[in-house]
């Protein structure tokens, strides 16, 4: 029980870095890292909630396995487009925010 | 049982195809995906054995250890609409953007997106697994975005950069909550979830899966992304994006509130849906009356349409007493989607096809188009009727539907609510009607050919259609009213 409170809090950790990355954070960089902290946050807790029967339940794990490939191709959409509006505007910050950055 | 695979596996490939082939082998391989997964849809319709709700367990495997796909009359209706929105949005492509595998960077992007997004769109309506919906939204977002992007200009990649960003927040949410059901419950299958033991946790997991349906439905006040998304969009991408990907969430939205955890669906729960889905009635429509370029009047006219769908949830989700109404109150629903998809996509093209002639969608480019374009133009206005909830359309005959339930269930304020969207989509309709059929010299070359200017009107008439056809339609499919809140319904 101690192990499964230990991974809920780590994966709570990250969550709170990664919506802290998103709000205070402008460069699209830095929120598609944040993106993936929260994302991990999520599967650490996940991953320790398979354990909280007498087995171990094998399915969070394949979930996770789909999970990470989503997130992996979601930030792979997002650095090109990154890239791609950089290269075409010069920034990698949205619009309105390009003022006061 | 062919058809339900037809429909996800037939588009995943000929996303492939489009991208693995080149020339004229291309075009072939995505008009014959196109055609089968028509075809497919249009099956479930005319199902060949007794009418019922057809479903597939993947593999052979029962829930919980399987994945089960069910295509009940909801997802019927919404896989027929996808189809016939598809098909019209790749008619229009085809000469506006280009053959696939012939054109420059927009034909070779645009036809695998278009497929990429039905196939997900198709697995969405079919899927009963939360875990699987989570993917299959996350395709589709990931397909709509590249779709908004496709153009390469600086506004479309910032604008598809922010519907990312939104939509990534929003698929976070959603499997947070996801994480939190699976947790305490060890199943993601609704069926299986709707008779689970309720847990501590259920409230918490179904506000946050709920919170990020919302940001990619786009309902007020997380809808800031729609609007320079679907305006940045080349026309049939729009087409699509407007009057399909929304509907996608709000479906998993529907079925979590009403299939998957109806005993969490609280009086209060379903009233704060409804108010924010009036927030954006009102919110859309007078952002809408403001625009000056008609794309972006068509955008945010979506934003207020989402706004009606959220207002039907405590009449659909009512329970105690006499519950009759509620069946209204479903087909209403229904039509009013489909209504809404038809005309919205017909809208959209037209603008496109405008777009093409004039270089603009400002208003006093449009003056005159009444006479150049008079196919088109009527294509616009049956639209029009249809948005405005004005007999004998398929918006009227939904609304119809739900103010009468409405008025029978006593909540009488809803059927307030959709007359007052009515008359406010009326206005901010008329300022582009004004333009069109304004007194004035058209423009000289008409590029656009009649054939094409049919493929928009086509689906036009087809949304009027349906206030013809809606009893006929609705009797043909199997309800896809869920049974577990009206078996709690009777028992309360």
């Amino acid at each position: 029980m101690t192990g499964l409170s230990l991974y809920a809090l780590t994966g709570a950790v990250l969550v709170g870095f990664g919506i802290y990355g998103l709000l205070a954070k402008r460069h699209l960089l830095r929120r598609v890292i944040a993106f993936n902290l929260i994302g991990s946050g999520l599967f650490v807790f996940f991953g320790a909630s398979a354990a909280r029967g007498e087995t171990v339940d094998p399915v969070p794990q394949a979930l996770i396995i789909t999970g990470i490939v989503v997130a992996l191709s979601a930030s792979a959409l997002a650095v090109g487009l990154i890239v791609a509006k950089a290269r075409v505007s010069g920034r990698a910050l949205l619009p309105e925010e390009d003022d006061d950055a | 049982m062919t058809a339900l695979l037809a429909l996800l596996v037939v588009p995943l490939f000929g996303a492939l195809a489009a991208i693995a082939l080149s020339g004229r082998a291309a075009g072939v391989a995505v008009w014959a995906a196109t055609l089968v997964t028509v075809a497919a849809a249009l099956a479930l319709v005319f199902p060949v054995g007794p009418p019922g709700i057809v479903t597939l367990e993947l593999g052979g495997w029962a829930p919980p250890l399987g994945i089960a796909l069910a295509a009940d009359g909801l997802s019927v209706a919404l896989i027929v609409m996808s189809a016939l929105v598809m098909l019209g949005a790749g008619l229009a492509a085809h000469h506006s953007i280009g053959p696939a595998g012939e054109g420059g960077r927009m034909a070779f992007g645009f036809w695998p997106l278009m497929l990429l997004l039905w196939a997900a769109l198709n697995a969405v309506f079919l899927s009963r697994d939360l875990f699987n919906l989570y993917v299959g939204i996350e395709l589709l977002s990931l397909a709509a975005v590249g779709l908004v992007a496709i153009d390469g200009k600086a506004r479309a990649y910032a604008a598809a950069i922010r519907y990312l960003v939104y939509a990534l927040a929003g698929s976070l949410l959603y499997l947070g909550g996801v994480v939190l059901t699976y947790a305490a419950h060890g199943t993601l299958d609704m069926g299986l979830l709707a008779a689970r033991s309720p847990a501590v946790s259920d409230g918490l997991a179904l506000a946050l899966m709920t919170a990020g349906l919302m940001a990619k439905t786009a309902l007020f006040p997380f809808h800031v992304w729609l609007p320079p998304a679907h305006g940045s969009a080349p026309a049939p991408a729009s087409a699509m994006l407007s009057a399909l990907v929304p509907k996608a969430s709000f479906v998993i939205l529907l079925r979590l509130w009403l299939e998957a955890m109806p005993d969490r669906a609280s009086d209060g729960a379903l009233l704060l849906l409804a108010l924010l889905g009036v927030s954006a009635v009102v919110w859309g429509s007078l952002r809408a009356i403001a625009q000056t370029r008609l794309k972006l009047v068509v955008a945010y006219s979506t934003v207020a349409q989402i706004g009606y769908l959220f207002v039907v949830f405590p009449l659909v989700g009512a329970t105690g007493g006499d519950l009759t109404f509620r069946s209204d109150a479903w087909n209403g629903l229904v039509l009013l989607i489909l209504s809404h998809g038809l005309a919205k996509s017909a809208m959209f093209l037209t603008v496109g096809q405008w777009m093409n002639v004039t270089g603009s969608d400002a208003f006093d480019r449009l003056r005159g188009l009444a006479v150049a374009m008079p196919i088109s133009v009527f294509g616009f206005a049956l639209a029009a009727v249809t948005l405005a909830g004005l007999p004998p359309s398929g918006g009227f005959t939904a609304k119809y539907l739900i103010m009468t339930a409405a008025f029978v269930s006593g909540q009488w304020v809803w059927a307030l609510v959709m007359a007052g969207g009515g008359l406010l989509a009326a206005i901010y309709l008329y300022r582009p009607m004004a333009a069109l059929f304004a007194r004035s010299a058209p423009p000289e070359t008409i590029t656009v050919s009649t054939s094409r200017q049919l493929v928009p009107l086509a689906l036009a008439t087809a949304s009027i259609a349906l206030g013809f056809l809606a009893a006929g339609l609705l009797e043909m499919l199997p309800s896809g009213l869920p049974g577990p809140l009206a078996i709690s319904g009777e028992g309360s």
